[in-house]
């Protein structure tokens, strides 16, 4: 079972679908963070709410209501299912639970590396003439960048460890949509321990490796 | 010769070529890929199964396993499922309700049996309902009686049997079957109800009662196509591959009674 085929399979398709979504909210969560760590507008305090929320909700919940958004019933997936576009029961669905799961994580981490950012060496960019947008790129993001790949890190872990909203939307299909969390839950039901065990092992090394390494890179990132 | 024969040569093969590729894409046509979503309790069996039918077909199986529950949610969304093959009743009647189903596919096809088990090591002498009540038998695990299919069966068939007062105090609801095997495994309970095939994955437990089919509750693993279903005819393949003989007798081989 350890160096089985389907071990592999499974453990390489969960990384690849987690660096995907990782890599897909990244850019997102980098923006919506800056907003909410630099700029102030009405009920900025309920988005922020409502960003956070897969992080508290009961992940079969989160798992519903994007059954329902993307389900073939309804519009959005009716449009996109007309254009062979099949978010169910697909990769694309593990994608968007693990991107969803994930992003809350992403943005709180990425908030408070920037607000961590002397606003002082900004305004020394800008009195030097520096446009906003080259003020967020040469200052901001690397004085910054520490405290952005910790957030990618602790993002992608959470991303591994999904299991409510993805077995909702992307089901539970071995070899296409299986996950390390939906293989194990799947092994656990029919009673085979040792093989749980085995993914589960797998689970944990690399979700300490990941949060261990997101932890170590928020340290060293404070101190400069 | 040999530049004579070329010529020939080469019309017959590409007449050959030509009639492969024709081959191909026909079997490429017909040949289709169908989806299964089960109830994660059928998982070993439904595998074997599988590859039955596609050692036999031109016809690829794919299974989702998950709760019966959150399988009828997906199709009832419209999750591209072509059949249903789920481990409760009312999950089924429910999308037969909403004209989810494709109408005459649906069949009560298997049923299982509940059973009385205890620690493989147990010493305690229990071989029947009754002899639970003994004092020594102080925990009974039970998956959620209000929810959970087989906890369900089990408070009605102690109903039937007129025990379910003296059963109560001793009962301990649990999470689901799992849970159950889990607490009768490490003795924290001295014995559980389970559906039999649920019991035989299991080597740390041991059946020590079977409560007869026709006494017990009807348990009853309904199967159905849907009815947004793309590949009705290859899910009707594979629904009457389900019902042959080699079919049945694997179900049997895992511990399940096949209704006929």
């Amino acid at each position: 079972m350890i160096f089985s085929f389907e071990t592999w399979q499974i453990t390489l398709f969960s990384l690849s679908v987690g660096l995907a979504a990782t890599l897909l909210i990244l850019p997102f969560g980098i923006v919506l963070a800056w907003f909410f760590a630099r700029k102030e507008w009405p009920l900025k305090s309920v988005i922020e709410t409502v960003v956070l929320l897969p992080l508290v909700m009961p992940p079969v919940s989160t798992g519903l209501i994007l059954l329902k958004i993307f389900g073939r019933r309804s519009p959005l997936g009716q449009w996109l299912y007309e254009r062979g576009v099949e978010i169910v029961f697909n990769w694309k669905g593990v994608l968007i639970a693990m991107s969803v799961m994930s992003f809350p994580l992403l943005v709180r981490s990425v908030r408070t590396s920037f607000a961590e950012v002397n606003l002082r060496l900004e305004q020394i960019a800008a009195t030097l003439g520096a446009s906003p947008l080259r003020i967020f790129f040469a200052v901001t993001i690397p004085l910054a960048y520490k405290g952005i790949v910790a957030g990618a890190l602790l993002a992608f872990s959470r991303a591994l460890g999904e299991f409510g909203a993805t077995i909702l939307l992307a089901g539970n299909i071995p070899g296409e949509t299986q996950t390390l969390s939906l293989a194990i839950y799947n092994f656990v039901q029919l009673g085979k321990d040792p093989e749980a065990y085995t993914l589960l092992a797998i689970t944990v090394a690399l979700a300490f490796l990941f949060v261990w390494c997101s932890e170590w890179l928020v340290r060293t990132g404070k101190k400069t | 010769m040999i530049g004579k024969m070329m010529p020939f040569m080469g019309k017959s093969l590409s007449v050959a070529a030509i009639f492969f590729v024709l081959a191909w894409t026909a079997t490429r046509a017909w040949a289709d890929e169908i989806l299964v979503s089960a109830a994660a309790s059928l998982t070993d069996v439904l595998n074997e199964i599988g590859k039955g039918y596609q050692s036999k077909s031109k016809n690829t199986v794919k299974f989702n396993y998950g709760p019966s529950s959150g399988l009828a949610r997906q199709i009832d969304e419209g999750a591209p499922a072509d059949i249903f093959f789920s481990a409760d009743l009312p999950q089924m009647d429910n999308l037969d309700k909403k004209g989810r189903l494709e109408p005459g596919t649906r069949k009560n096809l298997l049923s299982n049996q509940l059973v009385i088990i205890v620690p493989a090591d147990s010493k305690l002498a229990i071989s029947s309902p009754r002899d639970l009540l003994k004092a020594d038998v102080k925990r009974i695990a039970l998956a959620e009686p209000s929810s959970v299919p087989v906890g369900v069966y089990t408070s009605k068939y102690l109903t039937d049997e007129g025990l379910s007062d003296q059963f109560k105090p001793k009962i301990v609801p649990v999470q689901d079957v799992r849970a159950t095997l889990a607490s009768v495994e490490s003795g924290n309970v001295e014995a559980g109800f389970v559906y039999k095939t649920d019991a035989a994955v299991s080597k740390k437990v041991k059946i020590v009662y079977e409560v007869p089919i026709d006494k017990g509750p009807r348990i009853t693993y309904p199967v159905a196509i849907v009815k947004d279903s793309k590949r009705k005819d290859a899910a009707r393949d594979f629904m009457s591959y389900v019902q042959s003989p080699a079919a049945k007798d694997a179900f049997k081989k895992y511990g399940f009674v096949v209704l006929d």
